[in-house]
């Protein structure tokens, strides 16, 4: 049976002491879906997506992953998801290649398959004739599109991004998110967070999150004909404003 | 297990490209080690000295003669007053002066005793007390000799004899301290710098949401350090024996299993340390304080232990580094074996469970 839901979160809160870092957010994920997971810097976009991607235990509520259970079988859940972080997490005293092998390597890749996908991937980025160099010496763009291509190295059904596009210039982003769409159109789903507003309007669905609640979830379109906003941001400001 | 084994050549690339690392791996290990077998030494050995002669007899010029010709003297200087002492202890030329007294010879055997003088610079206070008793001993044998023929009524004879180290060489007594030292930096810095340095790139988080298991990561992360601590003991070993001609007295197998068991101590207690860091900076100046200080002044390696006030010695009891030097010290000076080891093995045996289980605990806490 083909699951519709990807990702489903009832209650789903973090505690640290007294502070509720995630509020009781409940929220669906279908596949092949760009889901924006909006929010200010320490409105909890970050926690909530560590407990999808297990490595955070949930204080409480309940969460499945691709199918699978996040206090029962993270790591079945783990197998199915690629994960990228805002730091595009390569070695920078490793070359390319050495990068994609050791990744590849992690995920339980066979040799032949790591072979052939990253002579695809070094293909489609353009990067043949850096492929031994270091990480180290590529331009940040580069590393970025690097790091999402290794996150999907292993063909995961869900690919997490949390903040993908810090620190970049608006016509890389760009390109990134044309890489987003790639993905997407291939039927993996893109579970990602953001605080550009703009980058928002590219997401299927888009959920804002404001002091660890979800206070809208629905399409940019629907979004700002709900609250009578021109652009993501105002409907953003809106929020964040209370 | 394939995994496995790509992570550790990962690991390997990091170290063999990082010229810093390298360093402190090899080149420290054998600069650590000839600086302490030849330049850092404490023992006497052709120690400058001066000598004012007030009476210049025969007595006096057979004590010179012995004096000059025994390694661990060289006479420097013969000053003519005592006006000049302080001079030349100011200048630093000598360590010290001997002076005889007037008519030296005449009132020896007139009067049965005659005086010299010993004035030592003490400003290296270790220096000067094994200059008096070197300076003493050589004036007793002297005595000695000429007094071969009488018979003194009641006599006692101290019979001394240095064992497990007869000539007082410093290097015995360093090389086991700088193994320490070696195998604690290698093994628990480098680990706590190497695992926070992932937390730091943001590459643990990666790691973490593979499918790798937390403890996959740790033990591959430290798997590369147990072969280098080992290839580091090794190479102090052979360079104290081929150099330095240190014995090993005792088993070669048990200085090698002992060795193991403090490396893994040691990593133990580097991802403990990685555990409450999140910068290598931290992590290196908790390493530094935490562990190479106490080693250095607290473990017996310099500083004997029983001459520390309590605290310290209660201290230096919690320090696996203390333990783990009797252990090579037994076995390498004085060829003792288990029998007499397993009281120190059992210790450092116990840390280094307590502090897996500490650390495995402390990284539960910190994924949830």
């Amino acid at each position: 049976m083909e699951i519709i839901n990807v990702i489903k979160a009832k209650n789903l809160t973090k505690k640290f002491g007294d502070f509720t870092a995630v509020d009781a957010i409940t929220f669906e994920v279908k596949k092949g879906e760009i889901f924006g997971f909006l929010g200010a810097n320490g409105a909890g976009k970050t926690t909530a997506m560590k407990m999808l991607i297990g490595i955070s235990i949930p204080t409480s509520g309940e969460a499945s992953v691709a199918g699978f259970d996040v206090y029962k079988n993270p790591d079945d859940i783990k197998k199915n998801i690629g994960y990228m972080s805002q730091k595009f997490a390569l070695y920078d005293d490793l070359t390319v290649k050495e990068n994609i092998t050791f990744y590849g390597g992690i995920y339980g890749l066979s040799r032949e398959r790591i072979k052939e996908k990253r002579c695809q991937l070094v293909e489609e980025l353009g990067l043949q004739n850096v492929v031994n160099e270091l990480v180290s010496s590529l331009p940040l763009g580069w590393k970025q599109k690097l790091a999402f291509s290794v996150a999907l190295l292993h063909e995961p059904k869900i690919i997490f991004l949390d903040e993908p596009t810090g620190g970049v210039d608006p016509i890389t982003r760009r390109q990134f998110w044309e890489m987003i769409y790639k993905a997407a159109n291939g039927g993996t789903t893109v579970f990602v967070t953001t605080h550009y507003m703009d980058e928002a309007e590219y997401c299927d669905r888009v959920s804002i999150m404001v002091d660890g609640k979800i206070e809208a979830l629905d399409t940019p379109k629907n979004l700002k004909e709900q609250f009578k906003a021109e652009t993501m941001n105002d409907v953003f400001l809106i929020l964040a404003r209370g | 297990m394939k995994r496995f084994i790509g992570f550790i050549k990962k690991e390997f690339y990091h170290i063999f490209r990082d010229r810093r690392t390298l360093f402190i791996l090899f080149g420290m290990p054998i600069v650590q080690i000839m600086l302490f077998g030849f330049a850092i030494t404490n023992e006497i050995n052709n120690v400058d000295i001066a000598i004012l002669d007030k009476s210049k007899d025969v007595t006096t010029q057979e004590i010179i003669n012995k004096i000059s010709s025994s390694k661990y003297f060289s006479i420097k200087q013969i000053i003519e007053n005592e006006t000049e002492i302080e001079a030349v202890f100011k200048k630093g030329k000598v360590k010290a002066v001997l002076v005889f007294e007037k008519a030296f010879s005449k009132k020896l055997i007139k009067e049965n005793n005659a005086t010299v003088q010993i004035i030592t610079d003490a400003t290296d206070p270790n220096t000067a007390n094994n200059i008096t008793n070197f300076v003493s001993s050589i004036l007793l044998k002297y005595q000695q000799e000429i007094n071969k023929d009488l018979k003194i009524p009641y006599q006692i004879v101290p019979e001394t004899r240095m064992v497990y180290n007869q000539e007082l060489k410093s290097v015995f007594m360093f090389v086991p301290g700088v193994m320490t030292i070696i195998l604690m930096l290698v093994s628990a810095m480098m680990t706590s710098i190497s695992i926070t340095k992932e937390k730091e790139l943001g590459t643990m988080e990666i790691l973490l949401v593979s499918p790798l298991k937390p403890f996959q990561v740790i033990i591959g992360k430290v798997v590369p350090y147990i072969f280098l601590s080992i290839i580091n003991a090794v190479v102090i070993i052979l360079l104290s024996i081929f150099i330095f001609k240190m014995p090993v007295q005792g088993s070669l197998f048990l200085l090698g299993a002992e060795s193991v068991l403090f490396i893994i101590n040691a990593l133990s207690l580097g991802i403990l340390i990685s555990t409450v860091s999140e910068t290598q900076q931290t992590a290196m100046m908790i390493s530094l304080m935490g562990l190479l200080l106490p080693v250095i002044l607290l473990s017996g390696f310099i500083f004997p232990i029983s001459s520390m006030p309590n605290i310290l010695q209660v201290i230096s009891n919690v320090i696996p580094a203390t333990w783990y030097i009797i252990i090579l010290k037994g076995i390498m000076l004085k060829g003792v074996g288990l029998t007499f080891l397993w009281k120190e093995t059992l210790i450092l045996l116990g840390m280094t469970v307590l502090f897996i289980a500490l650390s495995i605990k402390k990284y539960k806490i910190r994924l949830e």
